[in-house]
């Protein structure tokens, strides 16, 4: 067969649920050997028409048109026969490898299950060959852990797992799902460097799906850019990155948040305090096993000035959110915390209370953070209620208009619920729950990474308008560091619950002195048009 | 947008299923609300003369219920019908004998089911001969009676009262106290929540019919101690449940959030968790109802619970039960409602709980 031929030919896919149409008429044709890009936002549909070839739609969802691979429609093969195809020729990787694989059972053992299924190898010949395979996909002491469960390994190693899983049986088409999305910055550039060497290496065709265009643009041979289920624009790569011709690709593209500028007062005051901060965490031990002292936070000191931004940098686990919930006093911690002037270490709940509307918290997640329970209106009034009972209800709904006209939504939604809200919406909800107590510190705990490209940059816009209106004081935690461009005005690197590099931005964004930052400003370069010039400059 | 999607199929569905059991549940309580007053039996009435009748729609006596009943009469007075005709809704009876009549016994006919009161036509009376006009009693059972001759449809609806009162009313203590316990325990975590949740485990130790007896023996027999034994029992699965539900909301960002506020504890729980629990809570006292109605009929059945000639559909299943053999109308027509009953409110629970489910609590 030549190498032009399509391995995989969509043509005028639809997926309907019930009188809602996802994908509307997807055709596009994957040739042997190569990787397409499909990137869109969430809700674009891309997941979807991956999902309707390989049947895995659930009940409610119908699809209609032809997925052709080797002159076969999938969309109309009984189960039985798709099958011998799903996991043998078609393979996926998800997007979260903690879900898709099963914790009960040793990872050398999931893989070795597939191939004694697909091919029929003996069981020693499959343990062999899931040994060869997890060090194929760069996993240290792949034959010690062959026999580990899915919660001994991290994050970047259980991705690289499933990868394994994909690849076992020599499969013509890979089809990855957001596989990197879940993982830290440094960790992505890993598998991303796992997934170009894999292509070289075993030719086979891939579909990387993804919502990041700067993402794929390292590997991907062609891309379909989809959106609200249409493919809006499709070409080469770098046709796609020089030439861009709709709006959409255009705006996907535009992806970096740029800096307002702004000169910080040297001479502002000192807002916050925190001198050696310690977050313990005791961990229960089981019978056997003793007590275990875990520190999130260890002998943090930092400071801020009135109406500048700190910004936190650290990948998961290296303590940013916590640090950030002991500023706040949330959660216990021993050191020195001052606020204003104001000593707050001895303060415990209750003292605490008539100083909390001055210091906010915004959350990750505005699926989480608002009570899917509650209107909006009563969301965003909830502090009023606290500090300042005194008021009516008529002044509370006032209040609340007005808070919303300031995070520049209508006041008509104030009497809807959260899930009838965007992501966008919920997270202005959120600041919105935040300012109506007029704060003068506000930690931002990853205010922008749950939300699609396009809603990013307008909500860091809108942090910053309100910075400048009401000369807040900002902790940015992220992990994003296009977001610390444009927020912070200094950056704390956290690692293993210490701040282990500490500066003004540009400094630090330009010239990391810690192998740490350098690694982090690297693995953000690749994604990023932007900081790969200023990692050129670098080198 | 496609969860949109999913949704709105699932709930076109819900709503439906939604909208039959709530009307069943509705139709039952109203007719059990109402429905003894509008019968035209009292729930205690013995009819000695319609033991064990079957259900029809057709009004008793009839013909041959009439021949039965006027042959046994007539046998008792001692005297034969000489003629026996009748006219619409009374008969005109001529009654003979060797001896003398007696008018007085003219009361046997006032005292049986079948008829109204006896009125003498005084020309064709003399001294051996009885002419008289008995106005027939139309009654109807349309569910039939019981071995006493007690009409079925009045004691159904009765009973029901009987059950769905102590169904929603020990389902409401159970609610209330569980729901206050497990939260607090939940929210309040350590020390307190180990306490509170060991006396939820000493009490569960207790055997429910052990604390039933002890109730009885220390407050006589009440039917207030009904609710009392059955909120007492049932409360602790709502307390467990309550507490689970709470661990895992107080982690939840919002309930972050109203700390951040300043928010009190109990504006938290009233707020946040309690809302955000009622999913499973709603869905768990739909079976809750049903498990205290048959809890109650269980504890009625050993003689501890609702007392003759009052009774619950738990009783009269088992009356049903016990007469299986022969009339089976006894089983059916109790049967029939506690069912309904019960699957409307497993149906209207299992809906609740997937749309909150899907609702994210």
């Amino acid at each position: 067969m030549d190498k032009a031929s399509p391995v995989l030919a969509f043509k005028d896919v639809h997926v309907r649920y019930g009188g809602n149409e996802v994908v509307k008429g997807v055709s596009f044709t994957l040739a042997r050997g190569e990787v397409t890009a499909i990137a869109g936002e969430s809700g674009s549909g891309k997941t979807q028409t991956m999902l309707a070839a390989l049947g895995l739609l659930g009940p409610e969802a119908s699809a209609t048109g032809s997925v052709l691979f080797e002159d076969r429609n999938l969309l109309a093969l009984p189960e039985g026969e798709l099958n011998h195809i799903r996991g043998k020729r078609i393979a996926i990787v998800f997007q979260e490898p903690m879900s898709a694989l099963d914790p009960f059972v040793p990872v050398g053992k999931q893989i070795a299950a597939v191939m004694r299924r697909h091919e029929k190898l003996s069981p020693s010949q499959a343990k062999a060959r899931a040994i060869e395979l997890l060090d194929l996909v760069g996993i240290p002491e792949p034959d010690r852990r062959a026999c580990a469960y899915v919660h001994e390994l991290s994050g970047g190693q259980r991705q690289r797992v499933a990868i394994a899983m994909a690849v076992s049986c020599d499969p013509d088409v890979l089809i990855a799902d957001e596989p990197t999305t879940a993982l830290d910055v440094t960790v992505e550039a890993r598998i991303l460097d796992l997934i170009t060497e894999l292509k070289t290496r075993l030719g086979m065709a891939m579909v990387f799906i993804s919502h990041d265009l700067g993402l794929v643009r390292r590997f991907a041979d062609t891309i379909h850019v989809m959106r609200a289920g249409d493919i809006v624009e499709s070409g080469s790569t770098q046709q796609i990155f020089s030439t861009p011709a709709h709006d959409y690709t255009k705006m996907l593209l535009a992806a970096a948040p740029k800096r307002t500028s702004r000169v910080p007062r040297q001479d502002a005051p000192v807002l916050l305090e925190a001198r050696d901060l310690c977050v313990t965490y005791t961990l229960r031990g089981g019978l056997m096993s003793p007590r275990k002292e875990v520190r999130a936070v260890d002998h943090v000191s930092l400071a801020l000035k009135q109406g500048q931004t700190l910004g936190l940098v650290g990948e998961s686990g290296s303590g940013k959110s916590t640090l950030g919930r002991a500023i706040l006093k949330l959660v216990a911690a021993s050191g020195h915390i001052s606020f204003e002037d104001r000593d707050l270490t001895g303060l415990d709940r209750k003292a605490m209370r008539p100083l909390r509307h001055q210091m906010q918290l915004v959350f990750q997640d505005p699926f989480g953070s608002l009570s899917p329970r509650m209107t909006i209106s009563d969301i965003v009034t909830e502090g009023l209620r606290v500090h300042e009972p005194h008021l009516t209800r008529a002044n509370r709904a006032a209040r609340a208009a007005q808070a919303l006209s300031e995070v520049r939504l209508d006041a008509a939604l104030l009497q809807r619920f959260p899930h009838e809200l965007s992501g966008g919406q919920r997270q202005r909800i959120a600041i919105a729950r935040a300012m109506i107590l007029k704060p003068k510190l506000v930690v931002l705990d990853e205010p922008t990474s749950a939300l699609d490209r396009s809603v990013q940059a307008d909500i860091l816009d809108l942090l910053a308008a309100l910075q400048k209106d009401h000369n807040l004081s900002y902790i940015c935690i992220s992990h994003d560091l296009s977001v610390m461009r444009a927020m912070a005005d200094d950056i704390a690197v956290m690692k293993e619950g210490r701040i282990i590099e500490h500066g003004p931005a540009v400094e630090i964004l330009t010239a990391p002195k810690t192998l740490y930052a350098q690694g982090l400003v690297a693995a953000a370069a690749l994604k990023d048009p932007e900081n790969a010039r200023l990692l050129q400059l670098l080198q | 947008m496609i969860e949109a999607a999913i949704n709105e199929t699932a709930a076109r569905k819900g709503r439906l299923s939604i909208t039959v059991s709530l009307a069943i549940l509705i139709l039952v309580g109203l007719a059990c609300l109402l429905g003894p007053w509008l019968t035209p039996h009292s729930y205690d009435r013995v009819y000695r003369d319609y033991v064990l009748v079957g259900p029809s729609l057709v009004a008793h006596p009839s013909a041959e219920e009439l021949d039965t009943s006027l042959a046994v009469l007539t046998r008792r007075i001692h005297a034969d019908t000489s003629s026996y005709e009748r006219h619409g809704g009374s008969l005109h009876l001529t009654l003979t004998s060797a001896k003398p009549i007696d008018p007085r016994v003219l009361r046997f006919f006032d005292h049986s089911d079948l008829f109204g009161p006896a009125q003498i036509i005084p020309g064709e009376t003399n001294e051996s001969t009885l002419a008289f006009d008995l106005p027939i009693r139309q009654t109807y059972f349309f569910f039939g009676t019981d071995a006493n001759g007690r009409d079925l449809l009045t004691r159904t609806l009765i009973a029901g009262r009987i059950s769905l009162a102590v169904g929603l009313l020990a389902s409401l203590v159970a609610l209330l106290i569980g729901v206050a316990w497990g939260a607090t325990a939940g929210y309040l975590g350590g020390r307190i929540d180990t306490l509170m949740m060991r006396i939820v485990e000493v009490v569960y130790a207790l055997p429910f019919i052990f604390l039933v007896i002890l109730l009885v023996v220390i407050f006589g027999r009440n039917f207030i101690l009904i609710f009392v034994a059955i909120g007492a029992v049932e409360w602790l699965d709502m307390a467990r449940i309550v507490r689970g539900q709470t661990l895992s909301i107080k982690r939840r960002d919002y309930v972050a959030a109203a700390e951040a506020l300043g928010a009190t504890s109990s504006a938290i729980l009233w707020r946040h968790i309690i809302p955000n629990a009622a999913g499973p809570i709603t869905a768990y006292l739909t079976v809750l109802v049903p498990r205290v109605i048959l809890l109650e009929s269980f504890v009625s059945f050993l003689g501890l619970g609702v007392q003759e000639p009052l009774t619950s559909w738990g009783i009269l299943i088992a009356d049903g039960a016990r007469n299986i053999q022969a009339p089976i109308h006894l089983l059916i027509f109790p049967a029939l409602f506690l069912g309904l009953t019960l699957a409307a409110l497993n149906q209207l629970g299992e809906n609740w709980r997937d749309r909150t489910g899907a609702g994210g609590a």
